[in-house]
């Protein structure tokens, strides 16, 4: 039985094991058809990729038959097809746009420029060519070594720019002599010319050659050889509307590149015209009152509309140099000059605007209540804040004023006290409502925008508190103040035009495109409170004890009124203050800036001018007199009664572009 | 199996596998990317502006692309096939979409130094999925005919939408390289003929689908003398171009057809007409032979795989370069219509020359992880 048992067990543990191991020999089995499967499938792939690439040489093999057959076996027909005749197309240069003043007075207009080009390869000897050249213009040996390395750097087909703005009689002279000159041909182009020259400059700007970076993002037609763009004034600040469009030409030409005859052309378009609101007379008046001094710059505006009449930089520049040609030493003077010639002061010079500042504590005052047109304060020269004194420029004092007489008599202690109760953010308010403390706006590039100091300004820019004292300082328009004369010139115009906040603007139509003035948004200030400031200026000019009365304009028709200011550039010492030392004894860069703000007629007002006499030292005697000056010349030309003509009618799109010769 | 795995590249250092890098292949690139450089030099009229200098910075910046993805194992890239195929099909959407909101016919995604086109990255991701695809199938699989399904929707899905644009070439394009993984992948043939019959059947069909720019140029094509100033003249000036070069060419900077405006896309397109004029059909030849030997690198690397996804990997993206070569070249010799294709390196252009240097850093991924093991998910 036991055995019986065991024999079976024995038998079942053999039976299993030849089941284990009929099961792993076909497992081998299968995993043997596995491998050669997955042998097939690499095998597969390897043919079908064999496949690919023959098929891939067969079809080099085929490009490289046809560049085989087109090089060499039908090479001496297309070599002859490339020497005949063939078409290019060529980009032609569009002509800029012109700028004009109000009454069409050409400002900046394209002259003819006359170049002399070589196309090397059909000069037979460059650099003898060039010598016979020399015999018609100037041309020295240096710059003759200068072309031929250029030469040596382009394609030799290709045209070569010897000499621009040749001369009349240089014209004449090579081309008679052109059958001696091989490859030597006289072509035209465009030259920027500005008709008014300095006084014109910071207004028109220049134009000048396209640099590097600005290849790299401009379109194609800043390539051509002589283009030029905008690099200041106007010409930057309208220059994609004022460089018109691009035309092209198919034309034939030889092997060589030289056209034998135009097939098709659409011409080029001539840019916009830009028409500005100057009175060309009145800005070039402006610029000469101007250079009698030192360093200064005025612009006079119209109250109503905006429209800038005249605006005025001096020193200036001529911008015609930029074009035609600037010698360094010329170039070396205008940067070192300390009037900074090249800036243009009435937008980019920013001075602390001094007493013409005080209508605006005024008008802050009258807003909060905290004066009015009876408050009345003492003048003993000089004001006590704590520690601190403030002194009023005149040290004997003024006595009893009230707000007209303040005014009239550029109080200081006036504004000292009633500062303390207005406060400096109701007055930081006030001023940039008058456009004090940001941009005007004006098309013009290099614009700053002042300063107009508050509490929050002065924490985020110096992380301290603001002083009470410091409240003194600006209600007289020193201290953090500053202000550009074409921001004067606004808040004068905002101050006397019945409260509106008119914008300053330059270009009247631009192309066809008339500007659209929008109805200027009604400030809030009450009227009453505009005319006692405005009655305040008058007394300036015409009242019996006026800072300013000796530059009054005598006929009532066109008596003006205004405000002076004198803006100290270094801070006086006590020594000084004790000494009486004269403006006149000081070295010219620190004397005081003269200023003076100003409107007229005084009964309706119509013009708005602001002075700037750097280093002028006194406002009433260096600024008041050239604003008369210019407020008279105004009101003479009267450029608001001349409307603003386009002479741009709708037909300047059709003018034909300059065709070379 | 365990063999296998311990000589997998994926715990190799970062020095071991540049030491492992195609080098060779490397070098090509390089000497076909100088005769760019130095096409668009001249195209400039000697100079490195605006032309040869942004190439130049291009490559650098593909160079670093190429190798950052040459050393990732190829197993990540494996696991991230069908996240790029969705991300391509995401970016054709995107620019479908927003072509049509306002921003004018914009096939194109600017990302400042240079402008991106999806529809060419999508080849790339086609490739890939479909090696995903096919990488862990078997033969009996493969062999199914329902299996064909899913490739073939992974082919039409970014097709229709490049179609959409409306690019008729690139759409071929994507097809063409899809189809060739397919092929590779072990389909029976008769598949294969069957299909090509059919689209032979069907061009009266698509001619009537066509538009009408799509027409001329093929009409151009099959008679370029027919409009010698419109379409057919790039053609022939191009023709007139590369006969004039001879067999030793004109010089550098020396090439007066390919200068003088006669072909408005010289830097692009047609820099190869400009290269054989200055350089003849040695210059021609010689860079024919450089592209050959990256082909047959292609198949080197594609062959000495362990895995099947690299395998087609390897082939499919190479045969996506040697479409560029073929179109191009054909299309300035005057053998294929003008369809507006680069020469891959050659050309100048961000786009292609980065989607080149993807699909190399990819193949030199498979070179250096050829041994690497492949799993699903």
């Amino acid at each position: 039985m036991f055995e019986k048992r065991k024999v079976r067990r024995r038998l079942q543990r053999n039976s299993r094991q030849i089941k284990e191991h009929s099961q792993r020999i076909t497992r081998k089995r299968l995993s043997n058809a596995q491998r050669n499967r997955h042998f097939d499938a690499v095998k597969s792939f390897s043919r079908r990729a064999f496949f690919i690439s023959a098929f891939q040489g067969l079809l080099l093999t085929v490009l490289g038959a046809r560049l085989a057959w087109l090089q060499v076996i039908q090479g001496e027909k297309y070599h002859t097809l490339s020497e005949k005749n063939r078409i290019d197309i060529k980009m032609l240069a569009p002509s800029r746009g012109n700028i004009v003043d109000r009454t069409g007075k050409k400002l900046a207009v394209n002259d003819d420029n006359y170049r002399v080009v070589i196309v090397p390869e059909q000069a037979d000897n460059l650099e003898e060519t060039l010598w016979a050249l020399s015999k018609f213009v100037s041309l020295d040996e240096r710059e003759i070594r200068k072309i031929l390395r250029r030469a040596s750097r382009q394609a030799k087909y290709l045209p070569l720019e010897i000499k621009d703005q040749l001369k009349w009689e240089e014209v004449a002279a090579i081309e008679v002599n052109l059958p001696d000159l091989p490859g030597v041909s006289v072509e035209v182009g465009d030259i920027r010319q500005y008709m008014y020259g300095e006084a014109l400059a910071h207004v028109t700007g220049y134009v000048g050659v396209v640099n590097k970076a600005e290849l790299e993002a401009g379109d194609k037609v800043l390539r051509l050889p002589g283009f030029r763009i905008g690099k200041d004034g106007l010409e930057k600040h309208y220059d994609l509307d004022m460089r018109g469009q691009s035309g092209r030409a198919q034309v034939e030409v030889n092997v060589v590149g030289r056209e034998v005859r135009e097939l098709s052309r659409v011409p080029p378009l001539i840019g916009k015209e830009l028409t500005l609101s100057l009175d060309a007379d009145l800005q070039m008046r402006t610029y000469e009152r101007l250079s009698q001094e030192v360093s200064a710059s005025a612009v006079v505006m119209d109250v109503h509309s905006g429209a800038i009449y005249s605006m005025g930089s001096f020193p200036s520049f001529d911008p015609n140099l930029f074009t035609r040609g600037l010698p360094q030493d010329v170039w070396e003077e205008w940067r070192t000059n300390p009037g900074h010639p090249l800036t243009n002061k009435v937008i980019s010079g920013q001075y602390p605007p001094g007493s013409t500042f005080k209508m605006i504590t005024a008008l802050a005052g009258l807003q909060t209540g905290d004066i009015n047109h009876t408050t009345q304060f003492s003048c003993s020269g000089r004001y006590d804040l704590g520690r601190d004194r403030f002194h009023c420029w005149k040290h004997s004092g003024h006595g009893t004023m009230n707000l007209v007489s303040s005014l009239a008599e550029s109080c200081d202690t006036y504004y000292y006290k009633c500062s303390t109760e207005i406060g400096i953010d109701k007055i930081a308010e006030v001023a940039r409502q008058f456009g004090l403390g940001q941009k005007t706006g004006i098309e013009l590039p290099g614009e700053r925008p002042g300063l107009v100091p508050d509490r929050d300004w002065k924490y985020g820019r110096f992380g301290n508190t603001w002083q009470p004292g410091e409240t003194i300082v600006a209600s007289i328009g020193q201290g953090y103040l500053l202000a550009t004369p074409l921001q004067l010139a606004v808040m004068t115009s905002r101050m006397v035009n019945g409260g509106y906040a008119v914008e300053p603007w330059l270009t009247g139509v631009v192309g066809q495109e008339m500007r659209h003035l929008p109805r200027w948004q009604k400030m809030n200030f009450e009227d009453w409170h505009l005319n006692l400031v405005k009655k305040g200026m008058s007394e300036v000019m015409n009242g019996a004890h006026g800072t300013a009365r000796a530059a009054q304009i005598p006929d009532p028709a066109m008596a003006f009124a205004g405000k002076t200011g004198t803006s100290q550039v270094k801070r006086i010492t006590a020594a000084q203050r004790a000494e009486n030392v004269a403006q006149a004894d000081l070295p010219w860069k620190y004397r005081h800036h003269a200023l003076f703000v100003g409107y007229a007629p005084y009964k309706n007002p119509r013009y708005a001018c602001a002075v700037v006499v750097e280093h002028g030292a006194s406002g009433s005697a260096a600024a008041a007199p050239l604003a008369r000056d210019l407020l008279l010349m105004a009101q003479q030309i009267d450029p608001a009664a001349k409307p603003l003509v386009s002479v741009n009618d709708g037909l300047a799109h059709m003018r034909p572009a300059r065709r070379r010769i | 199996m365990k063999r296998m795995s311990s000589l997998s590249a994926s715990r190799d250092t970062i020095w071991l596998k540049l030491a492992r890098l195609n080098w060779g292949l490397f070098l090509l690139i390089c000497c076909v990317t100088a005769i760019g450089l130095m096409s668009l030099y001249s195209a400039a009229g000697g100079n490195v502006s605006p032309w040869a200098i942004r190439q130049f910075s291009r490559f650098l910046f593909s160079i670093a692309v190429m190798l950052f993805i040459a050393l990732i194992d190829i197993k990540w890239w494996f696991r991230l096939s069908y996240l790029a195929f969705a991300g391509g099909v995401a970016l054709l959407i995107i620019v479908e979409v927003m072509g049509h909101v306002g921003m004018g016919a914009q096939r194109w995604i600017n990302l400042g130094f240079m402008k991106l086109q999806p529809s060419e990255l999508v080849k790339i991701a086609v490739v890939m999925a479909l090696a995903r695809f096919y990488a862990l199938k078997n033969i009996e699989e493969i062999r199914r005919l329902w299996m064909l399904i899913p490739p073939i929707a992974i082919i039409l899905l970014p097709v229709s939408l490049v179609l959409l644009q409306p690019d008729l070439g690139t759409s071929l394009m994507i097809v063409m390289a899809g189809a060739s993984v397919i092929f590779l992948a072990g389909v029976p043939l008769w598949i294969f003929i069957t299909s090509g019959v059919l689209a032979v059947a069907a061009i009266p069909i698509a001619w009537q689908f066509m538009h009408s720019y799509q027409k001329q140029r093929v009409l151009t094509f099959l008679d370029p003398e027919s409009d010698p100033l419109g379409a057919g003249y790039h053609i022939t000036q191009s023709k007139i171009a590369l006969g004039s070069g001879g067999i030793e060419g004109k010089g550098f900077l020396q090439g007066t057809q390919s200068h003088l405006n006669f072909l408005p896309e010289k830097q692009t397109d047609f820099i190869f007409t400009l290269w054989a004029e200055e350089w003849g059909l040695m210059g021609g030849l010689f860079l024919l032979c450089l592209l050959g030997a990256i082909f047959i690198y292609g198949l080197y690397v594609s062959l000495s795989c362990r895995h099947v996804y690299g395998r087609l990997l390897a082939m499919g993206l190479m045969v996506n370069f040697s479409l560029y070569v073929f179109i191009n070249i054909g299309m300035v010799m005057g053998l294929m219509p003008v369809v507006g294709a680069p020469l891959p390196l050659v050309s100048y252009g961000g786009t292609s020359m980065l989607s080149a240097m993807i699909g190399f850093g990819l193949i030199m991924s498979c070179s250096i992880h050829r041994d690497s093991k492949m799993q699903s998910s």
